[in-house]
């Protein structure tokens, strides 16, 4: 197993609430990371300290290390737009631009002036594709975002994310705002893509962590409890708590 | 005939439906079952509402009609003493002479209120924009009650300011950039005097920039963050999501919210007439005076009635500055209607 990013010592403050309490972590390359743990343990927080979402509020801290590639994130001479390029993120409701179909795709391209012109049109087919959005769109790139369905409009959210070629794909539990086969379809895209990223999820949908993950983080209270390959956290939890948690007795 | 083709309903007209929801009240009125006649209560109570809310709904249309055709009435005298092109181009204002020429009031009107627009709409686009997408939530709820403060102080106090502060400060300003403008008419300085449109420009605009500024935040504020979150989590800057995300959006709402500062300074009086000099002149440069509409009327209404027409004059004068809102109001709706168009692209 390759360690591809590399937490260490990290805490969160939330004003004086201490949110993040030291955490150590290896999450490997290429696989699907899913982060368990009953709501409040501190999943979200620790999955925004991996693209410095935490920069865009006022009153949160964060100190410690988050290497990517041996890169600290938060060295002070990384630049924020840049992270967040490497590391994209699915959020957990979609919220496609105030744009057409293939400008939502297009967007962070243009941005990053990625391509242009003809390979620009490519691209975004490409993108969709690997969405698994084109053939339901092809007629109607120009028409508004937000005409499409819920579901669909998470996998345009995949696509657009996908489109500025990060390294990382982070997903705050991507699936839990949609219908079942929605969420089916993009468990089963994210399975897919694993092939070339590395993918980190939130969840607090057993069954998907038990289908997705190859390496399982269980959180609690802000600690991590238990991390380590999925089979053998999900047969052996060496703790107590973990135990008790996939057995379903908390939520 | 509508009851026994129920799958019909859909594609027949409104009449069709309301005969059936009245022929459906009368069956079940008569009928002895107490369950129907609670529905037919409830049928003729929503009729009863929908009635009465509609009559409602129209009083204040029925407010603008009946101040226009009044306005029309009361100026009807001048308009058969002249005709509607010789009073909206005249330049001439002679009461005495029977000369009623609105254009150099009109003139005032649209100078002063552009500029005060001009001046307003970019520094409060700004100020909005710096406090709901930059500053920290602390300075926004700082600075909100001082904003909704500024709407609230009487119009006199901005006009004694303006007396006071403005006046002075405008020859000064003049002076400065003669060197530079001069030579361009609009910046040329034929008035020794601080009374000029600038002041009114500037007073104005200060007078609406609380309702634009606080109308500009809520609009910033109602763009839902995830759209932020989405376009930062692709390595956006914020600038990028605020140029193709936030305003895009927003749009709309900010339009109406300049239109709303707009229909202020249209009628905004007593401030204006303060520090505009009300010369009765074609304004050319910004350091000219100028007489605006409302300023005519309020300082001659209720005098020299006993001249011929002077009243009707007057009234047509308020029918104008009346038919100019509403066609700067329709003129915002229908730039609203394409920007929403737009926005939900």
């Amino acid at each position: 197993m390759e360690t591809q990013i590399k937490i260490r010592d990290l805490n969160v403050y939330y004003n004086k609430v201490h949110a993040l309490k030291d955490i150590n972590l290896d999450l490997p390359r290429g696989q699907i990371t899913v982060i368990v743990g009953p709501s409040g343990c501190g999943k979200s927080t620790l999955l925004k300290t991996l693209n410095r979402f935490h920069d865009l509020a006022d009153d949160t801290q964060v100190t410690g290390h988050v290497e990517l590639d041996g890169v600290d994130l938060y060295a002070p001479d990384v630049e924020v737009t840049e992270v967040r390029t490497k590391v994209g993120l699915i959020a957990q409701r979609p919220f496609p631009l105030p744009m057409s179909i293939f400008e939502n795709v297009a967007y962070g391209m243009r941005i990053h002036k990625l391509a242009r012109g003809k390979e620009l049109r490519d691209k975004v087919k490409h993108y969709l594709e690997v969405a698994g959005l084109w053939d339901e769109v092809k007629g109607r790139l120009n028409t508004p975002a937000r005409d499409l369905s819920i579901g669909q409009q998470q996998r345009l959210c995949l696509a657009r994310g996908l489109a500025v070629e990060p390294e990382v794909i982070l997903g705050d539990e991507p699936t839990s705002s949609l219908d079942p086969i929605s969420a089916k379809f993009i468990e089963e895209r994210l399975e897919e893509l694993k092939k070339d990223y590395t993918v980190v999820l939130v969840s607090h949908v057993l069954r998907q962590a038990r289908h997705l993950a190859d390496y399982l983080v269980f959180m609690y209270l802000g600690e991590v409890v238990e991390a380590g390959p999925a089979e053998q956290v999900l047969s052996a939890p060496k703790n107590d708590r973990t135990r008790a948690y996939l057995q379903g007795e908390f939520y | 005939m509508c009851r026994s083709q129920p799958t019909s309903w859909l594609g027949r007209s409104q009449d069709c439906l309301k005969l059936a929801t009245r022929r459906e009240t009368a069956r079940l009125q008569t009928t002895q079952d107490p369950k129907l006649h609670t529905q037919a209560r409830r049928i003729r109570k929503d009729e009863l509402a929908a009635r009465n809310y509609r009559l409602a709904a129209s009083f204040p249309l029925f407010l603008l009609l009946i101040m226009v055709v009044g306005f029309f009435l009361r100026t009807q005298p001048l308009l058969e003493h002249s005709s509607v092109w010789e009073i909206l181009s005249g330049m001439q204002w002679r009461p005495s002479a029977g000369e009623f020429g609105l254009l150099t009031f009109i003139s005032g009107t649209l100078s002063v209120t552009l500029l005060a627009l001009l001046l307003a709409a970019p520094l409060c686009m700004l100020t909005s924009l710096f406090l709901v997408e930059y500053a920290k939530r602390r300075a926004l709820t700082a600075i909100l009650p001082a904003i909704d403060l500024l709407a609230g102080i009487p119009s006199v106090v901005y006009g004694v300011w303006g007396l006071l502060v403005i006046v002075p400060l405008v020859p000064q300003i003049s002076g400065f950039v003669q060197p530079w403008l001069g030579s361009i008419p609009l910046f040329a300085a034929n008035n020794p005097t601080g009374y000029s449109i600038l002041s009114g420009g500037i007073v104005l605009a200060v007078m609406i920039s609380p309702i634009i500024i606080s109308v500009s935040i809520e609009v910033l504020r109602s763009v839902p963050d995830g759209l932020r979150h989405g376009s930062l989590a692709l390595g956006a800057t914020r600038w990028q999501t605020i140029k193709k995300v936030v305003l895009p959006r927003a749009m709309p709402g900010l339009i109406a919210a300049i239109v709303m500062g707009l229909s202020r300074a249209f009628g905004e009086t007593l401030a204006v007439m303060m520090v505009v000099g009300n010369t009765p002149l074609i304004p050319r440069s910004i350091f000219d005076p100028g007489y605006p509409l409302t300023a005519l009327i309020a300082n001659n209404y209720g005098e020299m009635m006993s001249i011929p027409l002077y009243d009707s004059a007057l009234m047509g004068a308020a029918l104008l500055l009346l038919v100019i809102v509403i066609i700067f109001n329709l003129g915002a709706a229908l730039v609203l209607i394409r920007a929403n168009r737009r926005a939900q692209v």
